[in-house]
C-alpha cells in the first residue's frame, strides 16, 4: 500500500511490525512482569547495571533480538540494507550507550513500554530524543554529511 | 530451557522480528523519518504507533492481574520525577540515534543482517554504557 504524498512510505509494513513489537513487549510483561527495554536489558547482560532481572533472563531476550531479524530475512531473501560507516557507527553507538542509561531507557522501554502506560518520565524522554534527533539528521542534511551511500 | 528463558526468549525474537518487518533495522528507513524537515518518511510513525496500541491493551490487562503468568510479581518503574538527567541523557540517546540511524534494538538485531556493520555499533554503545558505570559506580 501506498501512503499518498509520501512514496517511500511502507505504512503497512510499520503498522504489522509494530504489531509484533507490542505483542512482544506484552509477552514480557505479562509473562515475566518486566519492561522489555532494550538498553536496560542488554546493559543487564552485559554486566553493566544492577537489577532484580536474572541475566540469564536477560541474554535470552537480547539473542532473540538477531534471531528474529535472522527468521525474517531468511523468510523474505531481502538484501541487507546500507549502514553508517565505521567511525560514525562508533561515535553514534558511543553517544547512544551513554544517553541511555542517563536517560534510562530508549525507543523501547520509553517509547513502546512508557508512552503507552502514560509514564510521564517516558512521554518527556520521548520528546527529548525526537527532538534531538530530528535536530541531528537536520544538521547533518544542512552541513551535507552523507551517512548512508 | 525453563519458562524463565522462554518467556523472554520468544519475546525478544518477536521483538527482532517485528523490528525488521517495520524497517527498523535499516538505516535509512530510520533517518527517512527522523528527516523531518526534508524528505520525511512517516513509517516508523506507524511501528510505534502500532506497537503502542498493542502495549496500552497489555497495561490495562496487567491492571487487572495479581502477578504475571510466570514469575512472582511485578518488577516495573514506579519513578514519575522529571530530572536533568532524565532529559539530558535522552537529548544525547537522539544524537546518536539521528547520526547512524540505529537505536539499540535494531543494532542487535542488525547482527544477523550485517555482522560487521552491527557488532561496531554494539561494542561502541557498550562501550558507552560502561562509560557511564565507571563514572557513577555501582549501585
Amino acid at each position: 500500500m501506498m501512503l499518498p504524498g509520501f512514496l517511500d512510505a511502507a505504512p503497512l509494513a510499520g503498522l504489522a511490525g509494530g504489531v509484533m513489537i507490542g505483542l512482544a513487549a506484552a509477552i514480557m510483561l505479562l509473562g515475566a512482569g518486566r519492561i522489555a527495554g532494550v538498553s536496560g536489558i542488554a546493559a543487564r547482560a552485559f554486566g553493566l547495571a544492577d537489577g532484580s532481572q536474572p541475566r540469564s533472563q536477560a541474554w535470552a531476550f537480547v539473542i532473540g533480538l538477531p534471531l528474529g531479524a535472522l527468521i525474517v530475512m531468511s523468510l523474505t531473501g531481502a538484501a541487507a540494507p546500507a549502514f553508517a560507516s565505521p567511525a560514525l557507527l562508533v561515535i553514534a553507538g558511543v553517544i547512544v550507550g551513554v544517553g541511555t542509561r542517563l536517560g534510562s531507557g530508549c525507543t523501547s522501554g520509553h517509547g513502546v513500554c512508557g508512552m503507552s502506560r502514560l509514564s510521564q518520565r517516558s512521554l518527556v524522554a520521548v520528546a527529548t530524543f525526537m527532538a534531538t534527533g530530528f535536530a541531528t539528521v537536520a544538521a547533518m542534511n544542512a552541513l551535507g554529511i552523507e551517512v548512508l551511500s | 530451557m525453563n519458562r524463565d528463558i522462554l518467556v523472554p526468549l520468544a519475546s525478544g525474537t518477536i521483538f527482532g522480528a517485528g523490528l525488521t518487518i517495520g524497517g527498523m533495522t535499516d538505516p535509512a528507513r530510520v533517518r527517512g523519518f527522523l528527516d523531518l524537515f526534508g524528505n520525511w518518511d512517516p513509517t516508523l510513525a506507524f511501528v510505534m504507533g502500532g506497537a503502542v496500541l498493542v502495549m496500552a491493551v497489555a497495561w490495562l490487562i496487567q491492571r487487572r492481574m495479581a502477578r504475571p503468568i510466570f514469575a512472582e510479581g511485578f518488577s516495573l518503574p514506579d519513578r514519575s520525577d522529571l530530572t536533568a538527567r532524565l532529559v539530558g541523557g535522552s537529548a544525547l540517546f537522539g544524537i546518536g540515534w539521528g547520526i547512524a540511524g540505529l537505536c539499540p534494538g535494531p543494532g542487535f538485531a542488525a547482527l544477523a543482517i550485517a555482522p560487521g556493520s552491527a557488532a561496531i555499533f554494539v561494542i561502541a554503545l557498550l562501550v558507552g554504557m560502561l562509560a557511564v558505570r565507571l563514572v557513577e559506580g555501582q549501585g
